[in-house]
């Protein structure tokens, strides 16, 4: 017998909805929560720990007050409430009376403003960054502008001082072009100098001489003055502001051809990634002031804000060159073939691409590093977390813990969620290769 | 490998080979560390010709066309590429790159961006090129490879044979006096083959000097002037292609088209 082999379908079939379709939501169940046996426990199991979780917590919140002056004033109103003795609830009270000194730490109250417009402003400032398509080019200006603006409302000063330092950009570029007739390394180290020199001792003449004709200034607000969320808003932003940039260049002094760079940044990389930032705020609270010449002030916010910034970079560094690293050759080949410079091959082809890679891991970093602000607590500032030894230190609050931390648990959960939400609409918006 | 020798229709009318010399290599030695792979490279290319490089896997023909745009740098012996000796002399680098157009094997197109960004960006950036006008370029040479109407889509987005055409409307965009391949068929499929094939013909016959590595031998029939064959890393023979394939005098050679043609 032969098998018969040739087949001719007779009829075409027309599409049909698949299995399920009809019955969306019990598919959806079943492929989700019930697949197998296990995962129904499991599933159940989960629901009950998390059931009983947050009827505790709505137990709690439902019997909250805002009233209270105090810790046992608090517990007096909540007894009131007629839950029951054993029945507890949240004493938000702590808040209304310490939340402005949690948020601006001891700024003089006449000058919130300033750290509220300071902050509100960070926002047309990143928007051309974090949504370059969507925001009008014009705006990377007033980006470029904020990083002296904000500095100058925050610790305020005469305007002449931030003009001053960003006349030290029109320095730098006009001191480099008119060097173009000398050689590469001999033109920056001029242009570097001469900046430099400007910033060290032109700034301080420009500022006085100006500011005796037009005194335009804020009230000067020193950095013993700073804490609570905003003191950690100040540093975070700041380092994270300044550490991509850095970590950056070290990533390419990693990996120059220049031996004496490369040295340089790797051995930097390595020293910082080997040793705690907590040591390195010891070393800028206490250790710095040894090796400065004796009676100069240098800022302590200042301080600890360079030290966190080359923590954050060093990581960073490490971050982009594994994004480098995951780059093939051939990207850098066919700039090169194009004939783009070192620096143009950089920018539009290799950075923009290693950069995207790196997303997640320089996200992460930034939250740490965020979160890593309150450890500044520890050499004494007055971040959130130093302030609540304060408040749980005086017998009106003693004793209070949930409340406190809770709320600003809450304030660092909304800023570190917010970043790792932008960085997932980034991979997302970045995704082109199918 | 046996492959069919297809031959191409080839118009040669435009096709003129000048006495101005593009590309001159004297004595050119190459190490890769203590690996000897270029030994005495002597290649005169004259103007407007067409010339196939061919040899076994490893014989230095890639390494050889990245030296002449300095992708690789050798260390004994001259390369003058239109006039400009590649030194370590960085402008004089510069100045062969924007001369010299490169097609690569894996297309090497910019992932990120549009393929019209891919296009326009070096006219832009090394060229100073104002931004439409580049575009205007860009989507000239789109409309010769035959995709004008992929231009807002990502690379990732296209098919390998289209790939390689942008990768070609790419280097033609610094409209380069000399055009380098790398195989730039031989990460393809058969019916992608014959589209960029189709396309580095016409630019054959519009009179651009080309050095193409490949193994595609109908084209290197219809529209070589001279095929070069390397092993070891020195040239072995170089002939014109009738002669190469029909007559061919060293035994290298012989065994290599055996191989290559399937006989
Ligand atoms: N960067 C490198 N370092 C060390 N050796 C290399 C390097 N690149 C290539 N080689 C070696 O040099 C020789 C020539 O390589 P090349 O790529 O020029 O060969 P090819 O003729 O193009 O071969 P194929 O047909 O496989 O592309 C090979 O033996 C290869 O292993
Ligand atoms: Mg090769």
């Amino acid at each position: 017998m032969t098998k018969q082999v040739a087949y001719v379908r007779k009829e075409i079939l027309g599409p049909k909805p698949p299995p399920n379709a009809q019955d969306r939501l019990i598919g959806w169940l079943r492929e989700n929560l019930f697949y197998s046996i296990p995962s129904s426990i499991s599933t159940l199991l989960t629901v009950v720990v998390l059931g009983w979780l947050l009827l505790g917590l709505f137990n709690w919140l439902s019997v909250s007050t805002w009233a209270a002056e105090s810790l046992n004033d608090c517990r007096s109103i909540i007894a009131e409430l007629n839950r029951g003795p054993d029945e507890s609830g949240a004493c938000w009270g702590v808040i209304r009376d310490r939340g402005i000194q949690l948020t601006f730490g001891f700024y003089p109250s006449e000058g919130y403003w300033r750290p509220i417009l300071a902050f509100t402003l960070l926002l047309p400032a990143l928007a051309p960054i974090l949504f370059a398509d969507k925001t009008p080019r014009r705006m990377i200006l007033f980006s470029a502008l904020y990083p002296f603006l904000m500095p100058w409302l925050l610790w305020g000063g005469t305007i002449w001082v931030p003009l001053g330092v960003m006349a030290g950009f029109a320095v730098l570029y006009y001191s480099f072009r008119f060097t173009a007739s000398l050689n590469n390394l001999v033109r920056y180290a001029i242009s570097l100098a001469v900046t430099l020199a400007w910033w060290m001792f032109g700034v301080p003449v420009f500022d006085s001489v100006l500011s005796a004709l037009a005194p335009i200034g804020l009230a000067p607000v020193e950095s013993r003055m700073f804490g609570g969320f905003m003191l950690s808003l100040t540093i975070g932003v700041v380092a994270i502001g300044a550490s991509l940039p850095l970590g950056i260049l070290l990533a390419l002094g990693r990996q120059s051809d220049l031996i004496l760079i490369k040295a340089l940044c790797v051995g930097f990389i390595e020293f910082i990634r080997g040793v705690p930032l907590i040591t390195l705020l010891f070393v800028a609270s206490t250790l710095l002031n040894i090796f400065l010449p004796p009676g100069t002030e240098f800022d302590i916010i200042m301080r600890v804000m360079i030290m966190v910034t080359l923590f954050a970079s060093a990581y960073m560094a490490e971050v982009i060159r594994g994004g480098l690293a995951a780059l093939p050759r051939g990207q850098y080949e066919a700039a090169d073939a194009l004939g783009l410079d070192y620096w143009k091959a950089q920018r539009m082809i290799i950075m923009p691409q290693a950069l995207k890679i790196s997303i997640p891991g320089i996200v992460s970093i930034f939250i740490a590093m965020f979160k890593d602000t309150t450890l500044v607590s520890v050499i004494g500032l007055l971040d959130p977390l130093g302030l609540t030894t304060a408040i749980r230190a005086n017998q009106e609050w003693a004793g209070i813990v949930w409340e406190l931390y809770g709320f600003i648990a809450l304030m660092f959960v909304v800023v570190t969620y917010s970043m790792s939400r932008y960085s997932m609409y980034l991979e997302r918006k970045l995704y082109h290769e199918h | 490998m046996s492959q069919e020798v297809e031959d191409y229709e080839v118009d040669k009318s435009q096709m003129r080979v000048s006495d101005k010399k593009a590309i001159d290599i004297k004595g050119m030695h190459k190490w890769y560390g203590t690996f000897h792979v270029l030994r005495d490279i002597n290649l005169t290319v004259y103007e407007g010709e067409r010339i196939v490089i061919c040899g076994p896997s490893g014989s230095g023909k890639s390494t050889l066309i990245r030296c002449i745009n300095r992708l690789e740098e050798h260390q004994e012996g001259s390369i003058v590429v239109d006039n400009t000796e590649l030194s370590s002399d960085l402008k004089n680098v510069d100045k062969v790159r924007s001369e010299v157009g490169m097609v690569f094997q894996h297309f090497n197109l910019f992932p990120h961006l549009t393929v019209l960004e891919n296009l326009t960006l070096a006219p832009i950036w090394v060229r100073n090129t104002p931004q439409h006008e580049a575009e205007e370029l860009a989507r000239q040479y789109l409309q010769k490879v035959k995709i004008p109407e992929q231009a807002e889509k990502y690379p990732g987005q296209l098919s390998g044979g289209q790939q390689q055409r942008v990768a070609i409307a790419r280097a033609l965009c610094m409209q380069p006096r000399i055009m380098l391949f790398d195989e730039p068929t031989s990460a393809l499929d058969p019916e992608m083959i014959k589209e960029v094939l189709e396309t580095m013909i016409e630019l054959a016959e519009e009179g651009m000097t080309m050095l193409c590595v490949t193994h595609e031998m109908g084209f290197a029939r219809g529209v070589a002037n001279r095929v070069i064959f390397m092993d070891e890393g020195q040239i072995i023979e170089q002939n014109e292609p009738d002669e190469f394939f029909h007559n061919p005098q060293s035994d290298r050679t012989k065994l290599f088209l055996s191989q290559i043609l399937g006989h």
